[in-house]
């Protein structure tokens, strides 16, 4: 499932916060943390159930001056691996 | 500096209407008078969340046994923390699941014993509990929130692993959990009625590893493997006062929930001192933390911080002495003792003795 179409959202249950006393992201969801990179949570950031893959990839395109494709295959790979874990559906 | 905890384990009560045989609170279970008040409970929130929890694991015992439940999530979700709900099923109803899901829960994690009903309730001792955790079940979709299935497995439900699997899938379940028995509390004394064969247990994991890649992305499926076939410790709690609190119902800080079992250590009470003093100051806390204590072939094992010495409490009831290596490790001098737990194993699995309040009869026909 790659269509640019598609809009990625958090699973049920999980839960995307800045956690002020470490300074750090963190992933919550069932039972599991997790502690995303840098790469992750520049797209975790914009995965608001409202955007769809293709804005996000347009989105980071241009705020890091990257060809489209690049960032396309990094996204895909990234929500792909997210998705395994249970953290996004798309 | 010592990093701060990650999650705290708060067993509300030991009160619960079933009597699995494998139930890892202490085989001295806490009475309703012993158990901590609201407003304690509710400081122990906000300290915790101050220390840095970032999850809460509520627990027990059964915690919908306690009357203020919904209070405790609402607060918890004012202080930030991510909560979690360990319960059996069987109290938990439409209207109560509706003001939890108010309250602020995240997830809620239901013990089934078997895929199959008559079994699944002779094995947890409460007549009827399986339709009520399905009916639960079903409630917690229908509240929104997310859903995982606990199987714990053993000799007597092994076989229906793809069955379990099955049904956490059809009640839309976004994690299943197939934890094999792991032998403290009530488990030991049950350890012939429960422990699998190695055949057994081979079967079982080529189901969940073959399940893992089919349900990839729809379905998290987390296996717990058993020690008495391993060749290698679980990182027990993560390490001991590494990342989670737990608070027994009576008021107990421990690092991890079966640790009041081990002689010797004087676990501080959250009546007397603020979670942050006993996570940094606890002497019982300091004991086994980090690599300082570990005997070989710990000492200079490049596991040593991955599995951290496996789990005391097991090295313990094994050996009799909490600071060995965990026998579960085939470098352990004590390795052999699992092995002939395993060959000792009868044919016919004996009676349960089923978790009971002392002073009760101790098995039932």
């Amino acid at each position: 499932m790659n269509e640019e179409t598609s809009i990625p959202a958090f699973a049920a249950g999980v839960k995307f916060r800045f956690d002020t006393l470490r300074q750090k992201w963190v992933i919550l969801a069932p039972e599991r943390m997790f502690l995303p990179d840098e790469p992750a949570i520049e797209i975790l950031k914009l995965v608001d159930g409202a955007r769809s893959l293709g804005m996000i990839i347009d989105d980071l395109a241009v705020r890091f001056d990257a060809p489209r494709a690049l960032i396309a295959g990094d996204v895909v790979t990234m929500l792909r691996d997210l998705a395994d874990k249970g953290v996004v559906r798309w | 500096m010592i990093d701060p905890p990650m999650g705290l384990v708060a067993e509300l009560t030991h009160r619960c209407p079933l009597q699995c045989p494998y139930c890892a609170n202490p085989v001295a279970l806490h009475r309703a008078r012993a158990e901590l008040d609201t407003a304690t409970w509710l400081r122990v929130l906000e300290e915790a969340a101050a220390l840095g929890v970032l999850q809460l694991h509520f627990s027990g015992g059964e915690p919908t046994a306690r009357k203020d439940l919904v209070g405790l999530v609402s607060a918890a979700a004012g202080f930030g923390l991510y909560s979690n709900l360990i319960t059996s099923g069987v109290l938990l109803d439409e209207p109560l699941l509706a003001r939890l899901a108010r309250a602020g829960l995240d997830h809620v994690q239901i013990s089934f014993q078997d895929a199959e009903p008559d079994n699944a309730d002779r094995i947890g001792g409460f007549a009827g509990g399986h339709a009520r955790k399905l009916a639960a079940a079903r409630a917690v979709r229908q509240a929104g929130l997310a859903l995982t299935l606990n199987f714990v497995v053993h000799r007597q439900n092994l076989a229906r692993v793809p069955q379990m699997l099955d049904l956490a899938e059809s009640l839309g379940a976004g994690r299943v959990e197939i934890a094999h028995v792991q032998y403290y509390g009530w488990a030991l004394p049950n350890r012939d009625a429960l422990l699998p064969s190695r055949a057994e247990l081979d079967g079982a994991t080529v189901v969940v590893e073959a399940a893992r890649q089919r349900l990839k992305g729809r379905l998290v499926v987390d296996y717990v493997v058993p020690d008495y076939h391993a060749l290698r410790p679980k990182a027990c709690m993560g390490g001991w006062g590494r990342r989670f609190i737990t608070v027994t119902p009576a008021g107990k800080a421990l690092p991890c929930h079966v640790a009041e079992s081990l002689p010797g250590l004087d676990f501080p009470s959250v009546r007397e001192r603020s979670l942050a003093a006993i996570w940094r100051d606890s002497p019982a806390f300091a004991r086994f933390r980090g690599t300082h204590w570990m005997p070989e072939p710990c000492q200079s094992c490049d596991r040593r911080e991955i599995d951290w010495g496996g789990c005391r409490c097991q090295a313990f009831a094994l050996t009799g002495d909490a600071a060995r290596t965990d026998p579960a490790c085939e470098k352990s001098a004590d390795h052999a003792l699992m092995l002939a737990a395993v060959a000792a194993r009868g044919v016919t699995p004996p009676d349960f003795v089923y978790r009971r309040y002392a002073g009760a009869t101790e098995t039932v026909d």
